[in-house]
This record gives C-alpha cells, structure tokens and sequence, in this order.
C-alpha cells in the first residue's frame, strides 16, 4: 500500500539530487538554475502530498504559488544568464566578480 | 491496489532516474531533456494523488514554458561545456557523502512524521476520501478565488515584475538602427521638408 511516506521519500531523493547537482556542477550555472528548479519540484511533491493525505487543499494553493514563482526565478535568472554571457562572452561563475562582491 | 503500487513506483523511478540524469548529463541540451522527463513523471505522481489540476499546471507551466526557456537558452549560447565540468570528479566524494546524509536525515524525519504526525493513518487520497462529487480543479478553485485572492493577485504581480524585469535585462539599443520618431514626423512642416528651387529656362539645376 503507497502512502505519504512514500512520496515524502521520493521528494527526499529527489530534494538531494538536486543538492548534490548545484555541489558537482559549480561552474555550470545552466545546470545549477535546473537543480534549482529539481529542489523546487520536490517542495512541491511534498506540499502535495501533505495536501491529499491531511485532506486539507491549503497544500495544492501554496504549490501553485511556488510554481509561480519558480517560473519567474527561472525567466529572471535565465535574463541575468543571457546579459552576463553578452557581456562577457563565457558563463563560468567562477569569473562573475564584476561587481567585487 | 497492486496496480496502484507498480504506477508509483514506476514513476518515482523514472523520476529520481531522471533527475540524476540532469545533474550528471556530459550535454546541458540532454540535462534538459532529462529535466523534462523529470517534470513529466512527477505530474504523474500528482495525478496519482489525485492531484490531477496541479499535475496538468506542472505539464503545461514546467513542460511547456520554463523547460522550452531552458532549452532555448542552451541552444544560443555558444559555451565550451566541457570546461565547466572541470572540477566534477573532484567534488563528487564530498557531494555525495553530504547528498547521503542529506537524504538519509530527511526520509527518516519524513517517515516518522508520516507515521506520527498529523497525517498518520489518513490512507486514502483526498479525491476518494471525502467522498464529495467535488472535482480537484473546483476544490482549488473555492479556496483560491476566496481565502487566497489577495495571494493569488500577488502572484500574478511576482510574474508581471519578472516579465518586465527579463525584458528590460535583455533589451539592447544597437546603435545604426533606425527608429521610428514620432514627434520629428509630427513637427515637419512644408517649410523644412520642401524646398522650392525656381529654375530660369533653358539652364537646370546646376548645383
């Protein structure tokens, strides 16, 4: 019989896989933004499936709303991505000290 | 309910395979075609919940618009990928002794709360379990247009400010091109734009 464990555990798996991508990949800025939007996807798995098994749709609103704005991180970031490779014709991250931060 | 079991785990499988698949692709187009199969099977998962306006959202938000992005952005960019893997070998021990870790501490928190919490014993989906003829996407609708309007008013700003916040980041004014100006077009009387040359018999213009 699948329960919420089960989920909660997928999400887990999934939540980590998304860690480990943004520690293996830390100059590849692309897959860092996809391990992002992995992390993001788990939340929601989560959020979900707490939702159905509480019986409560508080859960399934609040998803969507990280689904908004996991969206709009992604047009943004992807922006900030487009502009940095104009300007400096590379994408390694490691370089991105422009503003001395 | 043995058919229920091989749906789910079929799709945690190709889920978790699929995002393994984007973390480790050598190509960043393959780490989005993974991430694509990735958003996929979990839409599956939803609906298996019974979650299916959430599941069809993920499809068309996720699917349809921000993974297209991401596939749009990687094929423009023209970006030596291999010397970004550098240093992928070096950090994989370390990641993954903290990934292990990570995952172990938030299954075994998860599962005891799953089994202690609030949510212990409620077996059944909502869909089947509340036993009203009341569809996913209505149950949402009567929460969303009520208690969360406001929210849902500023979520729809958080996209407004991101849609104008892509354009203005990636507008450019080249220089050369030419634009239209609407009030030099409107200024423009006879006597600027015409010029009236009275040419004597037999001589042209000889300027």
């Amino acid at each position: 019989m699948i329960g919420l464990p089960h989920y909660l555990a997928v999400a887990a798996i999934l939540f980590t896989i998304g860690v480990f991508g943004i520690f293996v990949n830390r100059k590849n800025i692309i897959v860092i933004l996809m391990s992002i939007e992995l992390i993001l996807l788990a939340v929601n798995i989560n959020l979900v499936a707490f939702s159905v098994y509480l019986g409560n749709v508080t859960g399934q609103i609040f998803a969507m709303f990280v689904l908004t704005v996991a969206a709009a991180e992604a047009a943004v970031g992807l922006a900030i991505l487009v502009t940095f490779f104009r300007n400096r014709g590379d994408i390694a991250v490691d370089d991105a000290s422009m503003m001395k931060g | 309910m043995p058919l229920q079991a091989i749906a789910f785990y079929l799709m945690a499988a190709v889920t978790v395979a699929a995002g393994f698949g984007v973390v480790s692709a050598r190509n960043p187009v393959h780490s989005v075609l993974w991430l694509i199969l990735a958003f996929f099977s979990a839409a599956g998962l939803f609906v298996l919940m019974g979650a299916e306006f959430l599941a069809m959202l993920l499809v068309v938000v996720y699917v349809g618009a921000v993974a297209v992005l991401f596939l749009f952005v990687v094929m423009m960019l023209d970006v030596d990928f291999a010397a970004l893997r550098q240093g992928f070998a070096r950090y994989m021990p370390l990641g993954l002794l903290i990934a292990g870790v990570l995952a172990v501490e938030m299954i075994v928190v998860s599962s005891t709360v799953a089994t202690r919490g609030a949510a212990a014993g409620n077996d059944l989906p909502m869909a089947s379990g509340q036993g009203v003829d009341v569809t996913n996407a209505e149950a949402i609708g009567r929460v969303l247009y009520t208690d969360y309007v406001y929210f849902f008013q500023a979520a729809g700003l958080v996209l407004l400010v991101a849609m104008i916040g892509a354009i203005v980041l990636t507008l450019r004014h080249k220089p050369g091109v030419k634009r239209q100006l609407v009030a030099d077009q409107v200024l423009r009387t006879p006597k600027t734009g015409m010029r009236i040359i009275d040419i004597k018999p037999g001589e042209g213009i000889g300027e």
